[in-house]
């Protein structure tokens, strides 16, 4: 069992530590800063943008043939994008614009 | 096995609910302190970094008025020490004293900016420098004319040589020489940063109850954040003018109407408020947050009815008036002759 509760941890610690590329990416906004200063995904995976200040931020991009606005986001709430086509996408806060990150699709 | 995978997964569920924005016990004052401590040097950028000559110049050309059209208005025209960088006006007057759509905001503690303008439309010091001097509702200048006016006096040839060497007269020149004089202005310390410092005897009681309203109940804090007291974001504050500032330059709902938060350094001094100027006092600037600002798609999360008593009003007042600074007079440059180089 201890074993068992061993390996459980050291994937924790993994998934914890890995870089950020999954099927589902998660950028936490927190300390009015995004948790990853870039991430990467394939076309048609997901980046879930999740805010965990006790603010309002609104995520968007407004890099051209990427561009989105996720709206406002309270304290608390996720909110999922997919991305359908490759590029890189400069995204930022809209109410707190010295928070900026890149996400590469590929 | 089984008891094993369930703790993992307590454990993953207990790192989730430590991260999902669970409330946080209140800060106390002591912390709370922490937030605003004054930092210790000026920032400058790699690619204009702190030259004593290219700060000094830069101030020369900040009081030049040949840099207008007309040779009558220069940048502290507007931004006038003696006004805490302000005007004192409800909104600026520009070329030929035509009203200017907004106020005008100070230039104090802009090294530490990042957007600039109400709107935020110019991304940074060297890129602002040329706005307003070119803008035909405010100095009314051209690049090329300035460029000439300034490299045909001797005096200025000498002061661009010495700093920028054979490249002399120049837009990047300029550019760089006024942002470099601009980062040096900091506000002075205040009574607030001497009860930061340690100093319990240095603002009242009343200004001390003031800052926890401003850090709680008030929801000041939130946006006027930190030694600076701003967050350089933008919102919508819900005044009922039209203008929707931040919304022309990007075109997302929350930023209909959204204007860059100000310092609040100096902030006694440096009525009327608002981007538009429209209101006279601070106890009417408090009385606009009291209420919630005008409803509507755009108005910030952090804006709503505060229910503030007259008690706490006077003590967030008391504690306003806490961050003007005792600044040292500002010395005037004594500018170059246009006629030196007939003589």
């Amino acid at each position: 069992m201890r074993f068992a509760f061993s390996v459980y941890s050291l994937a924790l610690l993994i998934a914890a530590f890995s870089p950020a590329r999954a099927d589902n990416v998660t950028v936490f906004q927190e300390g009015k800063k995004f948790s990853d200063t870039e991430v990467s995904v394939k076309v048609g995976e997901t980046v879930t943008f999740s805010n965990k200040d006790p603010i309002t931020h609104n995520v968007y991009s407004s890099t051209p043939g990427m561009s989105f606005d996720l709206k406002t986001q309270k304290s608390g709430e996720s909110t999922t994008i997919t991305f359908d086509h490759g590029g890189e996408a400069e995204v930022h806060c809209a109410i707190h614009p010295q928070m900026v990150m890149k996400v590469k699709v590929q | 096995m089984n008891v094993a995978f369930r703790l993992s997964v307590l454990a993953m569920l207990l790192l989730a609910g430590s991260t999902s924005g669970m409330a946080e016990p209140p800060r106390s004052r002591d912390q709370l302190k922490e937030d605003f401590v004054r930092p210790t040097r000026v920032p400058y950028p790699d690619d204009d970094p702190y030259d004593a000559q290219k700060a000094r110049l830069g101030q020369m050309l900040f009081f030049e008025p040949r840099l207008s059209g007309s040779k009558w208005i220069s940048c502290s025209s507007c931004h006038n020490p003696g006004l805490s960088w302000g005007d004192a006006l409800p909104r600026g007057l520009g070329a030929g004293m035509k009203p200017l759509a907004r106020r005008t905001p100070t230039i104090l503690n802009l090294a530490w900016a990042d957007l600039l303008m109400w709107d935020g439309r110019k991304t940074g010091l060297e890129d602002q420098a040329f706005g307003p001097i070119t803008s035909p509702d405010e100095m009314n200048g051209t690049i090329e004319e300035l460029i000439l006016r300034i490299n045909a006096i001797p005096a200025y040839q000498a002061e661009f040589k010495k700093v920028f060497g054979a490249e002399g007269v120049s837009e990047r020149a300029i550019r760089l020489s006024i942002a470099t004089y601009e980062r040096t202005i900091v506000s002075g310390q205040a009574p607030f940063d001497r009860w930061i410092s340690g100093n319990e005897s240095a603002i009242s009681d009343s200004a001390k109850r003031g800052f926890d309203l401003f850090n709680g109940k008030a929801n000041c804090a939130v946006c006027h954040t930190g030694w600076n007291f701003t967050d350089n974001g933008f919102h919508d504050i819900g005044m009922p003018d039209k203008d929707i500032g931040r919304g022309a330059w990007l075109k997302i709902q929350s930023m209909q109407q959204a204007f860059k938060t100000p310092t609040l350094r100096d902030i006694d001094r440096r009525g009327p408020y608002m981007h538009d100027g429209s209101i006279e006092t601070l106890a009417e600037v408090v009385d606009h947050y009291d209420r919630g600002g005008t409803a509507r798609a755009s108005l910030s999360d952090e804006v709503r009815p505060l229910h503030l008593t007259g008690t706490e009003k006077h003590d967030l007042l008391a504690f306003l008036a806490t961050l003007t600074g005792e600044d040292p007079p500002v010395t005037v440059p004594v500018l170059p002759s246009s006629q030196t180089a007939s003589r």
